[in-house]
């Protein structure tokens, strides 16, 4: 198996000793087919232990090793070495704080994605004697797609909005909540609005569309949020100029 | 939840060179920059009216104005900006506006294609009603 000489110039951060963060240069030999996640444990295991970073799968399915590789927002799993030349610069999922090292603090996605209910709320509860709830091949394929998110926050990282104005809820909670509002089995719209509706909602989008191009599992957050800035906006019509519709 | 501990997190400085970032942040930002120029034609317009109703030596001016090779350039480069901005513009109308017949969803191409379809036929109508031809 053919090896290659790879160097790192990863951002390091310890909380406890540092001000800020600076780079740390590894120069190790690693396998042709590698991905930087391999090059990252085999550092932590033959040079430095106190290297720290999240992952788990392997796979790109966790979504737990997302961070920037070359100044773009990568699962560190997907990223092959042989496609890059020169030093290879990993930090810090950008627009996030940095916890230590490679890993991020992430509560305030966690908090978003929780709020804007990204969960089944039927429009009937039904006994469970009634059977399942069905759907058709065409209603599955009409939110299939958001629902291959895998919560890495790729696109929180790649969205200049989400940078610049934390408070936006951003791609990937409003994917999923107009991924839940796209299903037929579905009732929760009305409560997601309140959320994903709202000047920290989708008005915070200038569709950079960066988020779309990142997304490892091909999501497209950008035109969900495009889709519930139509949506509002009928509401909106709907509810000013035809008030006897009751939406 | 676990107590809370001064976990001192490093809140790095976003700045502007994420702009220069990657090629997708300098296309957007010119996207928003087309709005200066199309503002800018905006009240040139609005100008051109108000000479208009002040009477025909005004309005002489304003032509005369309208040649100048400061305007030329304006003109030509407030163009380019409305019709980058008009194309990157209707290239993302499929995600906007998906469409879904039966189980599947209309290509992009159709999409945005018929947005680039209306926008020449009401470019043609606009040029048929100024006398163009």
């Amino acid at each position: 198996m053919s090896e290659r000489a790879v160097e790192l110039e990863v951002l390091r951060y310890n909380p406890e000793t540092d001000r800020e963060p600076r780079f740390q240069r590894y120069s190790v030999t690693c396998r042709e087919e590698w991905v930087v996640l391999d090059a990252l444990n085999h550092i932590k295991e033959t040079v430095d232990p106190t290297l720290s970073y999240r992952w788990s799968c392997h796979m790109a399915v966790c979504g737990s090793c997302g961070m920037m590789i070359n100044g773009e927002p990568k699962l560190a799993c997907k990223a092959f070495l042989r496609e890059y030349r020169g030093v290879i610069r990993v930090e810090p999922l950008a627009h996030f704080p940095i916890q230590r090292d490679l890993v991020t603090v992430i509560d305030d996605f966690m908090d978003k994605l929780a709020r804007v209910k990204p969960y089944l709320i039927p429009k009937h509860e039904k006994p469970l004697a009634e059977g399942e709830y069905r759907q058709t091949p065409a209603e599955l394929k009409k939110f299939k797609q958001y629902s291959m998110c895998i919560n890495c926050m790729l696109c929180y990282a790649a969205c200049p909005e989400y940078g610049l104005i934390p408070k936006y809820i951003g791609p990937a909670a409003i994917a999923l909540a107009h991924r839940y509002n796209q299903d037929s089995r579905d009732g929760g719209r009305d409560a997601r609005q309140e959320e994903i509706a709202s000047t920290e909602g989708v008005w915070e989008c200038s569709f950079v569309g960066a988020c779309s191009e990142v997304c490892p599992e091909h999501v497209d957050p950008a035109g969900a949020i495009q889709q519930v800035k139509i949506k509002s906006t009928v509401d909106w019509y709907k509810e000013h100029l035809m008030p006897w519709l009751k939406k | 939840m676990a107590e809370e501990v001064n976990r001192r997190p490093y809140v790095r400085e976003m700045g502007w060179r994420w702009i220069f970032r990657h090629p997708r942040y300098v296309r957007y930002m010119l996207r928003e920059f087309s709005c200066l120029f199309i503002g800018g034609y905006t009240l040139i317009m609005v100008w051109g009216l108000k000479q208009l109703a002040e009477g025909p030596a005004a309005w002489q001016a304003f032509l005369e104005w309208l040649r100048s090779p400061a305007s030329i350039v304006f003109h030509v480069v407030a163009l380019g900006f409305a019709l980058y901005h008009s194309i990157t513009w209707f290239n993302l109308t499929p995600k906007a506006m998906p469409l879904q017949l039966g189980e599947d969803f209309v290509a992009d191409g159709l999409i945005s294609g018929a947005h680039f379809a209306g926008w020449a036929a009401v470019s043609l109508a606009v040029l048929y009603f100024a006398g163009a031809f």
